[in-house]
């Protein structure tokens, strides 16, 4: 009777699993980005981007007949927090594909997750040009490793007339990337690169490593940090009289977010961006560009977001052509699904190219990087090619 | 020179700011015999009064600032209320773990109420420094500086020149014979716990304008001020207010000449240093006698 019972609740629990597996009749993306802590405001920014991205997918019929549903984590802008959170979406949420990390430090705390779980992931917005290179086949990157926005920004280098930089860098796998990918780039030009000074993610207060800077007789300050610290970098900068050239790299500096909240402290600064949502009709996918925009007007968030939200958006359009391309809702399917994506997104072609150590290649892409500047309160282009 | 001039100029800003944090945090140690691990978490909430205050309101600057400071009074007023008072009798584990819990529900709630993007509380200050010679300095800057001297000013001398001060110090000398004396003990707990809480809003509603406003702002901040008190001395405001110097110095002088890198290590190194030579820290009181 006993035993009878047991089987009877044992057959009642699979069927009710079996039950769930069979009515969740969708397909689920893990998205692990930060959402709290010091990069709250681009990690918020990529995720409603991306809920644009399902919504408008679903509306269209969803993915091999099924509805996408986007599983949402904060890793806290913490790389800890980040490996944690791609194995409990993996886990515990089974989810078959990811989109994150953002920064650069918490997409490589989840590479190992990856590759123990065998489940690919779409990075959407990390520079660091380790992620490529160091031979994890389940990553695919649309954003640009940091050597090719410093390729992007050699001919400007010259028109510019660079001398000598300084770097000012955030201290994780981005900022230090960054630094010494523009670096090469610079001193193959005859640039001289002078000091290189970091900061702390979390640091509020840089006017020690501002006034050091002050004092260098270099011409120009390469940047590297995200809006909410480059907002009061702007400010201290001004607050200290410093008055440099100061290009920012990265494509997370928001410029309108920037011009709000430092005002004139932020005029005559240049940034490179990946994304022109200033001009729809200058973009390499006007139509897309108009309906995200369009779309994220409607839900009545801060135009200023765009320029971060819209990887997001082609994140999960990338992922939903993949699960599309693959033809299946596993990771190895979808994984395979990846290599054979050929679209356009607001940034231009998504085609993913072999990187990295042969036989465990990494996915990248090659976005197009674009060159503003903010004079007098307003967003202006500088041409790149030229 | 004229880095080394700019260097102490920002040591001295910081330095009073650190210091305001610690004078707080110590206040309520050397009365109370309590670790305030909510000490961060008022600290952000003075930041988000002073948001809601100055920015949903629309109060003059100037205005929202001691309202900000009162907010931050009566909350320290209502946890020792709610949560210490009927803990008096119990072990320093046991309050310790409820200050913890009280912390932690303060941070997530406050991430719960207003989000994890950071807000910005506008100054009525001109964005143009005030250049003297070779060095140059916000106003704002400028106006936090003074603002923090002044209340460590009035903290000092409510403690030193006022009957509540004398109250205070009697019942950290020795509650229970304050208690005979008449002293009422309760309201002295009362009055040290919301000074103390109020000195941690006033630093986050002096800071946030300077900064942004994060729910994750007092975690930084909160470290700091343990470090300072460490510094100076367990239960000490002058030494609380030297610590703050000493690590603002530290910092800064770290960051400008040897390593940006290691700055936040610099402070931390000279904590362990001082620990080696004086435990008890740099201007440690005496303990209670009997």
């Amino acid at each position: 009777m006993m035993i009878s019972r047991r089987t009877t609740l044992a057959a009642l629990a699979f069927s009710l699993l079996a039950g769930t597996a069979l009515a969740a009749d969708t397909i689920k993306i893990g998205v692990n980005e930060p959402l709290t802590g010091a990069f709250a405001a681009s990690g918020t920014y990529v995720v409603n981007g991306a809920r644009i991205a399902a919504d408008e997918i679903n509306a269209n019929g969803g993915v091999l007949g099924k509805k996408i549903e986007l599983v949402i984590e904060d890793n806290k802008s913490n790389p800890t927090e980040a490996a944690s959170v791609a194995e409990k979406l993996i886990t515990s949420d089974k989810v078959p594909v990811l989109m994150g990390s953002w920064g650069s430090s918490l997409t490589l705390a989840t590479m190992p997750k990856l590759e123990e779980y065998q489940v690919p992931m779409l990075v959407e917005t990390s520079s660091s040009g380790k992620i490529t290179t160091s031979g994890n086949p389940f990553i695919f990157r649309i954003s640009p490793p940091s050597s090719v926005e410093a390729d992007a920004f050699e001919p400007i280098a010259k028109k510019l007339g660079l001398k000598k930089v300084d770097f000012l860098v955030i201290n994780n796998d981005w900022g230090r990337g960054a630094a010494a990918d523009f670096s090469k780039m610079l001193k193959a030009n005859g640039v001289e690169v002078g000091l290189t000074e970091t900061m702390d993610q979390s640091a509020q207060d840089m006017s020690a490593q501002l006034s050091k800077l002050k004092a260098s007789d270099a011409d120009t300050i390469m940047v590297t940090s995200a809006v909410d610290q480059l907002t009061l970098l702007f400010k201290q900068m001004a607050a200290l009289g410093l008055k440099k050239r100061v290009i920012t790299t990265g494509g997370s500096q928001n410029p309108d977010q920037i011009i709000a909240q430092a005002g004139p402290a932020a005029d005559n600064t240049m940034h490179l961006t990946t994304f022109l949502p200033w001009w729809p009709e200058k973009t390499p996918n006007p139509e897309a560009t108009a309906y995200f925009l369009g779309e994220w007007k409607k839900r009545g968030f801060d135009f200023a977001g765009a320029t971060e939200s819209f990887r997001g958006y082609d994140g999960i359009r990338t992922v939903a052509a993949a699960i599309a391309a693959g033809g299946g809702t596993d990771s190895a399917s979808i994984q395979k699904g990846f290599w054979k994506v050929d679209m356009v997104g607001l940034n231009g072609p998504i085609k993913f190219a072999k990187s990295g150590p042969a036989g465990k290649e990494s996915g990248q892409s090659k976005p197009n990087v674009y060159l503003i500047e903010i004079t007098d309160g307003k967003v202006k282009q500088v041409q790149l090619g030229g | 020179m004229d880095q080394l001039l700019q260097h102490i100029l920002n040591a001295l800003v910081l330095g009073g700011t650190y210091a305001l944090l610690g004078i707080g945090l110590t206040l309520i140690f050397g009365i109370m015999n309590v670790v305030n691990f909510t000490h961060g978490a008022l600290y952000t909430f003075g930041g988000y009064a002073m948001y809601l205050a100055a920015v949903a309101l629309g109060l003059n600057f100037f205005v929202a600032l001691p309202v900000a400071v009162v907010a931050g009074l009566l909350l320290g007023a209502f946890i020792e209320f709610t949560l210490l008072r009927p803990l008096r009798r119990s072990d320093i584990d046991t309050t310790m773990l409820v200050m913890i819990g009280a912390g932690i529900i303060m941070q997530s709630g406050t991430l719960w109420i207003f989000g994890g993007v950071a807000k910005a509380v506008p100054t009525p200050f001109p964005a143009q420094p005030l250049v003297i010679g070779p060095v140059s300095l916000s106003y704002v800057n400028l106006f936090v500086l003074g603002s923090a001297i002044a209340l460590i000013a009035i903290t000092y001398f409510t403690i030193n020149g006022t009957r509540l001060g004398r109250a205070m110090r009697a019942t950290f000398q020795d509650h229970d014979t304050a208690a005979l004396m008449g002293v009422n003990v309760s309201l002295i707990y009362t009055a040290t716990f919301a000074i103390g809480s109020a000195l941690a809003a006033a630093a986050g509603a002096l800071l946030g304008p300077v900064y942004v406003v994060t729910p994750q702002m007092g975690e930084l901040a909160a470290v700091k001020a343990f470090a300072i008190v460490i510094l100076g001395g367990l239960g000490s405001i002058s030494g609380a207010t030297i610590g703050g110097f000493i690590l603002a110095f530290a910092e800064e002088l770290g960051a400008g000449y040897i390593s940006s890198g290691y700055r936040d290590a610099m402070g931390f190194l000279i904590i362990i240093a001082v620990l080696l030579v004086k435990p008890t820290g740099l201007f440690a009181r005496a303990e209670r006698i009997g």
